[in-house]
């Protein structure tokens, strides 16, 4: 029984079913993989996980609670914090409040009314932001306005921020989308380090085949809405189905 | 005080200008030419302050959660209605008054926050907008047995008045803390130049150090920044496990309290209140201040406040026979010449200037007069070289 279960899940757009019956477990401590097509229907599948979506049909179990029907931020308080595929911070405030703010959000919850504590006396809060930011190497841009971060910075600082929530399951929306090689080389060295230093499971969604192998441990091939296949990575390579339906053209366009 | 230093050194200044303010506000000797630019009389300096109390408020909202509302003036209204009440049935000591006035506004912006904040952006501020309306038209027809209607409600001699004595008849009740009467005033004379210091006005400015006080702590508290994490990023602060819904809820019965705490001072200086103050142009106005002295900086409402009300004052009160001796040294032509172009921007011409120097403000200085002020600042500080270090860090708004 994995951490995340995704059952029967299908949603329906109008006339488009953008996914039709979608099975899908996720085991815990795992990097796991979900690739397909344009329109294959990952970015609905994610959207459903977090709660951005309701499904039409099916279920979807995290850690053996149902999430549908729960707000974003109740699905975040579960356990699942979600990286988007353009950064999204808080541009207009500096790196280190960005920090903070996740921080808070794990020691109070959804909602505190500290209105007349001061910042410098939340102690705790303040050092674990300082910790997580240590451990991004940005502690020297900790003043910084974090809308004039670089754009692999914000990648960092908002892997950060999840992770400061200590998240049991991580979801990532093509993470290096729009990212130069250099960046994308470093993002991938942060994740793997991610995966083999915490207690994490991360679930990733990717068209750069180049990170999609050099991170995941499972792979799903998802193609016209409902799962293709899933195996390893060494298999999927091998499989000539996923290489007719996928693989072969973006290989070629990557 | 919990507050840093560069925080209580602003405190202190305002603290200081509002001391000082009968003096500050009256340099020109009385029965000059310049006379007509003092602004130290009671009735104005009052304006000033509790103005600055209903932009503070505002700025909590708008400055740091960045929902702009078009209906505050309606909290002001229900604030300034509770106290008058409070006035004719109770007593007329301020201090009831007063907090009466910040508990019922407080309800009433739970009610419209709690609707309006269903929706963002220019939805939320057509909602605040139809609640104002609202309130201004029922106060007006249908709730006139409780507002008074077109006359609007002044304390009477006849008033129950439960814990005060019986007025003796045809005596006007006045507004007063612990029988200190709001009205009071010593006046004292140097030279050719005559100050006021009014009790009214030093009850307002205390309430608003207390009440800039409050914003200053709010702002730098942990809500603050999440109120400036909601103006930054909702959808984030949404998939932080944060809701933003109760934060930005809270900021609006805040600010609602303001604008209440600010209506029922205005009825402790002047006992009386009429359905007019919640139009829609008195809400308007904050929005205004609140731009024009630089939404999101503590100091920026109470500055914008201030300006707005000086100048309206100001401005209002200067006719076409002051504009004549003001060119009367000019030739004849010249003189009529000048008076005409500059006549549509005073008396009644008043919003007219408003508008423009409003304009020039949102497209020269979008962070308003606080901006200006740090430019010039920063002009100030490029002279003397070495002196100041880049050190990366940026301010956060003040």
């Amino acid at each position: 029984m994995g951490i995340l279960e995704v059952k029967n899940v299908g949603k329906r757009f109008g006339g488009l079913q953008a996914l039709g019956d979608v099975n899908l477990s996720i085991a815990e401590n795992t990097v796991h993989a979900i690739i397909g097509p344009n329109g294959a229907g990952k970015s609905t599948l994610l959207n459903c996980l977090v709660g951005k979506l309701i499904p039409d049909t099916g279920s979807v179990m995290f850690d053996g609670k149902s999430v549908l029907g729960r707000k974003p931020y109740e699905i975040n308080q579960m356990g699942i914090s979600r990286v988007f595929q353009t950064p999204e911070i808080f541009a207009d405030l500096s790196v280190m409040e960005n920090m903070m703010i996740p921080c808070f959000a794990k020691r109070d919850g959804a909602f505190q009314m500290n209105a007349i504590a001061t910042i410098p006396s939340q102690r705790d809060v303040i050092a674990s932001a300082e910790q997580m930011l240590e451990d991004m190497n940005m502690a020297d841009k900790r003043h910084m306005h974090a809308g004039s971060l670089s754009r692999g910075d914000k990648r960092r600082l908002e892997i950060g921020m999840c992770l400061s929530q200590e998240p049991r399951l991580l979801l990532l929306d093509e993470p290096t989308a729009g990212m130069a090689r250099a960046d994308t080389n470093n993002t991938i060295d942060l994740l793997k380090q991610i995966s083999e230093e915490r207690d994490i499971t991360i679930a990733i969604i990717e068209h750069d085949m180049h990170v999609v192998f050099s991170l995941a441990e499972r792979i799903t091939v998802l193609a016209q809405g409902t799962p293709l296949v899933e195996d390893t990575p060494d298999r999927i390579k091998g499989n000539p189905k996923v290489r007719e339906a996928y693989l072969g053209e973006t290989q070629d366009a990557a | 005080m919990g507050l840093t230093k560069k925080d209580f050194t602003l405190l202190i200044i305002v603290a200081v200008l509002c001391l000082f303010a009968p003096f500050i506000l009256n340099p020109f000797p009385e029965g000059s030419a310049m006379a007509q630019f003092n602004a130290g009389y009671p009735d104005l300096m009052q304006r000033l302050v509790i103005f600055g109390i209903f932009a503070i408020g505002f700025n909590i909202l708008f400055g740091l959660t960045g929902y702009l509302s078009f209906g505050h003036a309606a909290f002001l209204g229900v604030g300034s209605y509770a106290a008058i009440w409070m006035m004719k049935l109770l007593t007329m000591n301020v201090i009831p008054a007063i907090i009466v006035s910040v508990a019922v506004a407080g309800l009433f912006s739970l009610l419209v926050g709690w609707i309006s904040l269903r929706r963002s952006g220019i939805y939320f501020s057509i909602l605040t907008l139809a609640f104002a309306q609202m309130s201004y038209s029922l106060a007006y027809s249908v709730l006139t047995p409780i507002t008074g209607g077109e006359t609007g409600l002044q304390p009477k001699y006849t008033d129950p008045r439960i814990l005060d004595g019986d007025l003796p008849p045809g005596e006007t009740p006045r507004a007063n803390l612990f029988g200190l009467d709001m009205k009071d005033s010593t006046q004292i004379t140097m030279g050719d130049w005559v100050f006021t210091f009014n009790a009214g006005y030093y009850v307002a400015a205390v309430v608003m150090l207390v009440a800039f006080y409050v914003s200053i702590r709010i702002f730098r508290s942990p809500f603050g920044m999440m109120l400036r994490a909601v103006k930054s990023n909702q959808q984030r602060l949404n998939y932080t496990g944060l809701n933003s819904k109760p934060y930005t809820l809270a900021a609006f019965v805040i600010s609602g309290m303001y604008a209440g705490l600010a209506g029922g001072l205005l009825v402790a200086m002047d006992t009386q209140v009429g359905a007019e103050r919640m139009f829609w142009t008195a809400s308007g106005e904050v929005v205004l201040m609140t731009i024009l002295g630089g939404a999101g900086t503590l100091i920026g409402p109470v500055l914008g406040a201030g300006f707005i009300k000086y100048f309206e004052n100001i401005i209002s009160k200067i006719n076409e026979s002051i504009l004549h001796q003001w060119f009367a040294f000019m030739p004849d032509g010249i003189e009529d010449f000048l008076v005409s172009m500059v006549y549509p921007f005073i008396g009644k011409g008043w919003h007219l200037t408003l508008g423009i120097v409003f304009m020039l403000v949102v497209i020269f200085l979008p962070g308003g007069l606080v901006e200006g002020g740090q430019r010039v600042a920063r002009l100030f500080k490029r002279r003397k070289p070495s002196s100041d270090k880049p050190d990366g860090k940026t301010t956060p708004a003040e």
